[in-house]
């Protein structure tokens, strides 16, 4: 068996009464493309706030690669590998392209605590924020300021921002909501030209793009997990067609 | 509010060099009562300044920054009227002070943001002011400290002002530098969202604390060289009120800016000096005065005169 990248055990995420994640166990190799799919509110994104820690769980254990994460803050998980988009798109909107990037790249580096060092960039930097832009179909872009670029765009950085600093796990939320359907093809064909080794954890809606790019798929209703599938059988699964469908349905 | 743009452009530096010479040759045609509003006006733009790493690059708005600078000035007129200390060695003891005092500020104040950051500062620095009016053995109380502590080198008040003015530009470019190095960008990173920086791997308070605290460094440089200024210091100087002018003149000159501090600074010091000083009219005069700005200006001055650049350069 492969490596196993993410373990979720009895993960439980509670808003006072609410449960938006409800005792949720998970386990994903290294190198899988996973789904989850689920109806609005299913407590998706939570379990995603859950992961990278901007939520911590109230309850379960979180580990990633061997180590337990479930009580660390967001910025020491991304430092073990973990990236992120939001669903809301979340970039810094007065900054231009490059300096998303610059900002992205840096995290994880001690440059970034450079007081009153020069503001220009590497070699080695630039290639990097270039070919992560390449990646996400941005080439060119980088003089352009955030407010200034189409939401789509906006998109496409969103993942840009989360690839430069080569993660380990990514988790995607909902990378094309909102967009038309040839920029979804835009970013479908970003997510299957993802790095091979990359653990990819995708929240996606539409179906017809969630089943076409991963390995397994994850239904999630109600903060419980409701069925675990390939992506051939989730279709056809009558559990998932009741929450989605609200009845039995026939493909 | 993207910030001090990056442009090495030979205009710009000209621009920058031509305002240094007329700095620099103003004594000349000034009189001495001017040459002391000029002084003044460097000294509190560069408070200003330091006000503006934390509104316009960081997107957190200090009101204790006037105690921060008025610890510093406390600081040296007591160690040299009291402690008999050069004054030089008082000037680095009161930046010290300065700077410790933001660094404690800013281990409360960077777990917030929006109005309780705001508010937090305001109250911290109430307490300083609390501190410098009932510590009377010390504070000299309401009667404040007084006495004549410039150094000989620069007792003259030409000599002085071309002191302020090299410190000014000094300044200036260590916090122009400041903002635009790489840990400069991770505070306009903050500014625009924080989720993002930490999801991307910083860890936002300790950045936070360290942008605090280098503000309040830059403060203290301000508030130690006012202390040659004034000799002379009061609670006054660490009230409310303080805070409230300094930040109104990074406001004014336009937040995210930097040199707007300047202009923000005359504008402020002008009108002060128009109006019979600090009268109640003085408080009103300002009120009407920044709630113009907010209305016809809210980039205000500097940010004004950019956009309107940038338009017109669109145009053609
Ligand atoms: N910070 C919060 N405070 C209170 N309730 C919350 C919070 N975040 C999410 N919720 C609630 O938790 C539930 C799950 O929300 P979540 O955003 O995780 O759903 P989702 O599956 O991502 O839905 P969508 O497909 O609409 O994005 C919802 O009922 C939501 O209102
Ligand atoms: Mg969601």
């Amino acid at each position: 068996m492969a490596e196993v990248a993410l373990t979720l055990s009895g993960v439980a995420v509670a808003f006072g009464a609410l449960r938006a994640v409800d005792g949720v166990d998970l386990s994903i190799p290294a190198g899988q493309r996973r789904a989850i799919i689920g109806p609005n509110g299913a407590g998706k994104t939570t379990l995603f706030n859950a992961i990278t820690g901007v939520v911590p769980p109230t309850e379960g254990r979180v580990v990633f690669e061997g180590h337990d994460i479930t009580n660390l803050p967001p910025h020491k998980r991304a430092a073990l590998g973990i990236a992120r988009t939001f669903q809301i798109t979340n970039l810094f909107p007065s900054l231009s392209v490059e300096e998303n990037m610059v900002l992205a790249l840096r995290g994880l580096s001690p440059q970034k605590f450079s007081l009153f060092g020069s503001p220009d960039l590497s070699t080695a930097d630039q290639d990097r924020i270039s070919r992560a832009l390449r990646l996400a179909g941005l080439a060119d872009r980088s003089a352009t300021v955030v407010t200034e670029m189409a939401y789509g765009d906006q998109r496409q950085l969103e993942i840009a921002l989360a690839l430069v600093a080569t993660p380990r796990m990514l988790l995607l939320d909902e990378p094309a909501a909102g967009l038309s359907p040839s920029e979804r093809s835009i970013v479908a064909d970003v997510i299957r030209g993802l790095p091979q080794e990359l653990t990819v954890i995708l929240i996606e809606h539409d179906m017809d793009l969630a089943l076409g790019l991963v390995d397994y798929v994850t239904c999630l209703h109600e903060g419980r997990l409701l069925v675990e599938a390939l992506p051939a059988d989730i279709r056809t699964d009558a559990r998932v067609q009741e929450v989605y469908l609200g009845k039995p349905h026939h493909a | 509010m993207s910030g001090v743009s990056r442009s090495k452009s030979p205009m710009g530096a000209l621009v920058v060099l031509a305002i240094l010479a007329v700095g620099v040759i103003a004594p000349f045609f000034l009189s001495r009562y001017q040459i002391g509003l000029a002084t003044q006006i460097l000294i509190f733009g560069m408070l200003a300044m330091s006000i503006d790493i934390l509104v316009g690059f960081t997107g957190r708005t200090s009101l204790g920054h006037g105690a921060i600078f008025g610890a510093s000035t406390y600081v040296v007129l007591y160690c040299v009227t009291q402690s008999g200390l050069s004054p030089y060695l008082a000037v680095l003891l009161g930046i010290a002070t300065a700077t410790v005092l933001a660094a404690i500020f800013a281990l409360l104040a960077v777990r917030t943001n929006g109005v309780y950051f705001l508010l937090l500062t305001l109250a911290l620095g109430m307490i300083v002011w609390g501190i410098c009016l009932r510590w009377t053995q010390v504070t000299g109380g309401e009667n404040g400290l007084r006495g004549d502590i410039r150094p000989k080198a620069l007792s003259d008040y030409k000599d002085f002002y071309w002191f302020i003015l090299a410190l000014a530009a000094l300044v200036t470019f260590g916090i122009r530098r400041f903002v635009q190095s790489p840990f400069g960008l991770t505070l306009r990173g903050i500014r625009d969202s924080d989720s993002r920086m930490r999801s991307l791997g910083y860890n936002v308070p300790l950045h936070l604390f360290i942008g605090f605290t280098m503000s309040g460094f830059f403060a203290g440089v301000a508030g130690a060289f006012y202390a040659f200024f004034n000799n002379f210091v009061s609670p006054s100087t660490v009230a409310l009120t303080q805070s409230v002018e300094s930040l109104l003149m990074a406001i004014i000159g336009g937040v995210g800016t930097l040199y707007g501090s300047f202009i923000g600074a005359s504008a402020l010091i002008a009108l002060q000096n128009l109006v019979s000083s600090h009268t109640e009219r003085w408080q009103s005069v300002l009120g009407i005065t920044f709630t113009l700005i907010m209305i016809f200006a809210p980039e205000g001055i500097v940010g004004k005169f950019r956009a309107l650049r940038e338009k017109y350069a669109n145009k053609h």
